[in-house]
């Protein structure tokens, strides 16, 4: 069985929605849409307040090469252009737009066909994707036009697809590679084409075995995809981690996958290229897992970008009274949202509803010095001495320690029997760092 | 028996001897000069190691001022004046006048006029907190109240009170090293030049938000109306980023300024109670220094 070399953890799976089908979710009375849902530049608004919007119609256009558009998922009346506390705990910039109706704009086909023959250029592609606002939908949502587009004297030869899918609770792309197996696989083909590559796998975590089955069996009619299965183990999903796994490749540190001539997408993003591509569909829903142990109605929801979480939880049968934090995202890498009016971005893979008894924090004891953290780590780094520089302001030396090839998987924090905040002070630090490091460029 | 003692301390005797001569001329050979005034400087400075002169310790502080050619520049908040004035004599320089700074907290967000929006369990730490999310409350410029600040004083000069949730600041323990202003990772403590009884007036906001935006985050917020610097007549007000600052250089105390603030963003610490008259109109802020 494949899998990573070094590092990782196995925290429970409590994949409770893993057998829930998607259902869409009904549309929200209003909904608040962030000009900043991936990493770089925000977009620059393009509508006014009182304007009149379909759904998939661009509101705010990107500007400069990491960037993306974002587009309106409701149609209706733009209300006002105000600041919003968004997932990432900041304020940002959000169009706000009252729901009425449902009009799509006309180039969207709605048909329920499955086209799979590829009429455009590699350009064209990567064109499309920046058009449709497409970003990597694993969670750190980089805009896909720019992975896509190889830099000159750098070579890509294997495109790898990301399913495995490690982080506890979430299912959204489980269920995906179920139900749109067919669109995913396609979507790769895309993919494939706009890299000029001719191979491409498929990775899932053998968690998932009607997943690979669904995929494997329908990958034979595409040429150039094969599915492969991994070990189950946190953070298998992870960009290098996948790529050691599966083409046994190591991604030198502060290096990109490009370096090793691969490049990952998640299941997500496939299928999102495929709707881009194929049915012109830009990207203002995406599959959300709604799912915590005391929940009630715990599921899979296709959620327009912008709906109130609050929405999403009153379809799950609301609040339940224990709810100790509302997670953004996976319980290891994700973030407690401060409150539930936060809307759904393109970057939100699940909520989960963590009870009260098991969000809290346990005491900051002393490290033993038992080395758990630096087993765990996946990437070779250190994290009790990150930590210990990150907390002394010993930055520079934490930059010499690779602090910054630090992917935020949180195993150390997750094992550590001290109960020490490892990834709390690596994160500080990371910041710290690459701030640094940035003045150093600019000056 | 007695015949081994006297051989053993004599060979360890002469051995000693040897060893002493030896040491005595490598220590000749190899003898750094240092200036005796180093010494002299250091035994009057405060030996608080507290890096407010901006160097390392009092040592290095020392050093600079047997090197330097003029005192421009070199000023050990700690001993203020006279400290300076006796490394002057030894120097047989003459030590400028600098006026003495005191640290003032530039919020007033207390949970009455900033509710609390959601609760940060996590690592008690401020920069943690910053680097996290927005904070406790919905003003992304105010204090996080995780007494980074206090920790870094040296002093015993601030506290944490628990009911405002805000670092106080002792004015007579407050030298004024900065040690707190490189501790705080949202900038809100500024060194002000001290007054007359530590009277102070200056706008405890940090929000740089527009007006709407920063109150509605919190109730006593800066909202840059601009009244203020209108009712200065001493151009002692300016307004950058959305946020008044009052020039403590050019402040006369006239306390027309804080009258004029309609979100009582302007502070008047250690005033006698203003006549019964304006006092109907106008909230005075009591601070007691001894606490």
């Amino acid at each position: 069985m494949k899998t990573f070399p070094v590092g990782g953890v196995h925290p429970p799976e409590n994949k409770i929605t893993a057998g829930t089908a998607i259902k869409h979710l009904p549309l929200p009375a209003s909904v608040a849409i962030p000009v900043s849902q991936h990493i770089g530049e925000p977009a620059v608004v393009e509508v006014n307040k009182g304007d009149t919007v379909k759904t998939g119609q661009v509101i705010a256009r990107s500007k400069g090469f990491v960037s993306t558009n974002i587009h309106s998922s409701v149609s209706g009346k733009v209300s006002k252009i105000d600041t919003i506390l968004d997932s990432t705990g900041f304020r940002q910039t959000a169009v706000f737009i009252d729901t009425e109706g449902d009009e799509w704009l006309e180039t969207i086909d709605r048909t329920d066909s499955i086209p799979a023959g590829i009429k455009f250029s590699s350009e064209e592609i990567i064109k499309k994707c920046l058009e449709s606002g497409i970003v990597g939908l694993g969670g750190a949502t980089f805009p896909s036009h720019v992975k896509l587009t190889v830099p000159a004297g750098k070579r890509c030869d294997t495109l790898i697809i990301n399913g495995a899918e490690c982080e506890p609770y979430l299912t959204s792309d489980h269920r995906l590679m179920l139900e749109k197996a067919r669109e995913i696989l396609i979507g790769t083909s895309i993919l494939m084409k706009a890299l000029k590559v001719n191979k491409a796998l498929i990775g899932i975590e053998n968690n998932k075995p009607d997943a690979i089955s669904q995929l494997s069996g329908l990958a034979k009619e595409f040429q150039g995809i094969t599915v492969h299965s991994l070990k189950v183990k946190y953070p298998q999903g992870a960009e290098k981690q996948l790529i050691k796994a599966l083409i046994n490749r190591e991604v030198p540190s502060g290096r990109l996958p490009l370096d090793v001539n691969a490049v990952v997408h998640n299941v997500g993003t496939a299928f999102a290229v495929y709707e881009a591509v194929q049915k012109n569909k830009p990207l203002f829903e995406r599959v959300v897992t709604i799912t915590g142990r005391s929940v009630l109605n715990p599921g899979n929801y296709f959620v327009r970008t912008g709906t109130p979480v609050r929405s999403l939880i009153e379809a799950a049968g609301g609040l339940p009274e224990d709810t100790g934090k509302v997670i953004s995202g996976g319980p290891m890498m994700g973030k407690a949202i401060p409150n539930i009016d936060v809307p759904v971005v393109k970057g939100t893979s699940g909520i989960v509803l963590i009870p009260r008894n098991e969000s809290e924090r346990t005491v900051i004891r002393p490290c033993i010095r038992c080395a758990k953290c630096v087993a765990a780590c996946a990437l070779n780094l250190e994290p009790y001495l990150l930590m210990a520089l990150s907390e002394k302001n010993e930055f520079e030396r934490a930059e010499r320690e690779r602090i910054t090839d630090c992917m935020e998987c949180g195993s150390c924090s997750y094992t550590c029997p001290a109960g020490r905040p490892l990834l709390d002070y690596i994160r500080l630090g990371k910041a710290t760092v690459i701030k640094m490091a940035r003045k150093r460029m600019s000056n | 028996m007695g015949h081994t003692i006297i051989i053993t301390v004599i060979t360890l005797g002469l051995l000693a001897l040897f060893a002493a001569v030896i040491l005595y001329f490598i220590a000749q050979k190899f003898k750094v000069f240092e200036d005796p005034r180093i010494d002299e400087v250091l035994a009057v400075l405060p030996a608080a190691n507290c890096g407010g002169c901006g160097f390392a310790g009092c040592r290095n502080f020392a050093e600079a001022i047997v090197k330097a050619e003029i005192f421009e520049g070199l000023n050990c908040p700690v001993g203020g004046a006279p400290i300076m004035e006796e490394a002057a004599k030894i120097m047989g320089k003459v030590a400028p006048v600098v006026d003495p700074l005191v640290a003032v907290l530039l919020c007033n967000g207390t949970p009455e006029h900033r509710p609390h929006t959601s609760v940060y369990d996590g690592v008690p730490d401020c920069r943690i907190a910053h680097n996290l999310y927005i904070g406790e409350t919905d003003c992304s410029y105010g204090c996080l109240g995780k007494s980074d600040c206090v920790r870094a004083c040296p002093f015993g000069a601030m506290y944490m009170n628990t009911g405002t949730g805000l670092p106080v600041i002792l004015d007579d323990k407050c030298v004024a090293c900065g040690n707190c202003v490189k501790a705080c990772p949202r900038n809100l403590i500024e060194l002000r030049k001290k007054a007359k009884k530590d009277r102070k007036i200056y706008v405890a906001c940090s929000n740089c938000d527009k007006g709407g935006p920063a109150r509605r985050a919190c109730k006593v917020a800066c909202i840059a109306c601009s009244k203020c610097e209108k009712a200065c007549k001493f151009d002692a007000i300016t307004i950058v980023n959305n946020l008044a600052y009052i020039d403590a250089t050019k402040c006369t105390f006239c306390r027309k300024c804080v009258t004029e603030c309609p979100t009582n963003s302007i502070l008047e610490i250690n005033f006698p109670p203003r006549k019964p008259a304006v006092e109907t109109e106008v909230e005075v802020v009591k601070v007691n220094p001894d606490v």
